[in-house]
């Protein structure tokens, strides 16, 4: 057992892993952060603007929630000729996680009330200072938890990234495994990335979880 | 002369030529997530019902496995299943790990659902069938299931999509599913536009009925209930 951790936990493998742990970490924040920004724009198209744009939105919305994201890696990866890897692939990954955030965000708006509207424009405020002010805070605050799940999901969303090389956890922990042949070095790698995964994502399930509680009592 | 442009009309013939194999690759999608789903449902009832017994190691089994399972990627489980196990000398085949790979992932989401679902059926309920002497199996067979079913219907909806889009994992490992067979087609002959399409398409056609149908039902039972079944959003975990 010792040998086998000896092993498999050589100084290069544990830098070799922990760059790409690195790239997962990076990857994601970057997806989610620019994900929330661009589902929120989508959802309030959707919600609020009836015509052309929100039909547009509500094109788009239905269409990348409805298929694959490994059909957008490999769309992305293989037919724009533009940028790196590693943008192309995240860029994938944003346009599908943008699709799912909005429809998160959507269900947060219809949680706010009509009378908040009309509380709003009797004081004055124009459509854009309400929304900014007044409905997307409250929206917010009503999605945290579904929007902490959806990080979860994007981390383990990267891994997909694995099949176009990009290096990141799963691909560098793959790499390292070509080298061995035994079974029990093999399984204490599948275990290094299993346990890798799940640390990030058990911690925000706990913070999903720990906020949920919170807000019930004050409920 | 040809065109080259990526979506080129003979591009389009050429890959309507081949159609069958795109046929063969969408119904073996399709059996994947049928078999899947079943997996996933029957895995997530009991799990999902274990969660909420009284039995501490119970529910810890139940915890142990849905968090196992939520918090690590699929990818890793369908290469473990395949290439770990493999090398173990357990030799499935691709179709057997889709199932399992799938079915197993999607359960823990499950019963995350179910759960949910019957810690929402007041308490009194479970006393009134406790009074009138029914066991544990039945007032959970007869009294709780019945009633859970038509809140959790749309988010299980939400995850049989999800289930759907997630067998193209399959890909990976040559599968032979649809995104499998799009992407051999895509890299031999060289035609990604068609070939991408064409497959988008086709997830599209399985998965959008069911959301939208999920989106509608919903409404509906929002509309009908609000009085009876408080709705909070935060609740909905739209994950996969």
């Amino acid at each position: 057992m010792l040998e086998v951790f000896q092993n498999v936990f050589t100084p290069s493998n544990v830098e070799f892993l922990a760059k790409g742990m690195a790239l997962t970490l990076v990857l994601s924040v970057s997806v989610v952060l620019i994900s929330i920004l661009f589902g929120t724009i989508l959802a309030l198209l959707r919600t609020y603007e009836k015509r052309v744009l929100g039909k547009l939105a509500g094109f788009y919305i239905e269409m990348f929630r409805n298929t694959p994201l490994l059909l957008w890696i490999l769309v992305c990866c293989f037919m724009i000729p533009y940028g790196t890897i590693v943008i192309r692939g995240g860029l994938a990954l944003t346009l599908y996680t943008s699709a799912v955030i909005a429809e998160i965000v959507r269900g947060g708006l219809n949680s706010v009330a009509e009378g908040q509207f009309e509380a709003a424009k009797s004081q004055g405020f124009t459509l854009i200072q309400t929304l900014i002010l007044i409905v997307l805070p409250q929206c917010f605050k009503s999605i945290i938890p579904s929007l902490l799940s959806q990080v979860i999901t994007t981390v383990k969303d990267t891994s997909f990234l694995q099949v176009v090389a990009i290096p990141e956890y799963t691909r560098s922990g793959f790499v390292v495994m070509g080298r061995y042949t035994t079974t029990p070095e093999v399984f204490m790698i599948f275990a290094v990335l299993a346990v890798g995964y799940f640390v990030i994502c058990f911690s925000l399930s706990c913070v999903v979880r720990g906020y949920q509680k919170r807000t019930e009592i004050v409920r | 002369m040809k065109s080259s442009n990526p979506f080129a009309l003979w591009r389009w013939e050429k890959m309507f030529g081949e159609w069958q194999m795109f046929g063969e690759g969408f119904l073996r999608t399709i059996e994947v997530a049928a078999l899947a789903l079943i997996l996933a449902l029957v895995l997530g009832i009991i799990f999902g019902v274990i969660s909420t017994s009284n039995n501490k190691v119970m529910r810890g089994i139940a915890r142990v496995y849905v968090e196992f399972f939520q918090n690590t990627p699929l990818v890793i489980q369908v290469f473990f299943m395949y290439n770990g196990l493999a090398i173990a000398g357990i030799r499935l085949s691709v179709f057997m790990i889709g199932v399992l790979g799938v079915g197993i992932y999607h359960g823990a989401y499950v019963s995350e659902v179910v759960k949910t679902g019957i810690t929402s059926i007041p308490v009194g309920q479970v006393e009134a069938a406790k009074s009138q002497g029914f066991t544990y199996v039945q007032y959970m067979r007869y009294i709780i299931l019945p009633q859970t079913i038509k809140i959790i219907l749309p988010p299980l909806t939400n995850q049989a999509v999800n289930l759907i889009k997630n067998t193209s994992v399959l890909a990976m490992i040559s599968g032979f599913d649809l995104m499998y067979m799009a992407d051999s087609w895509a890299s031999s002959s060289l035609d990604y536009g068609p070939s991408y399409v064409f497959a988008g398409f086709l997830y599209f056609m399985l998965c959008f009925p069911l959301a939208t149908w999920a989106r509608k039902y919903e409404e509906r039972l929002k509309r009908k209930d609000t009085a009876r079944i408080p709705f909070d959003p935060s609740e909905e975990a739209v994950t996969c």
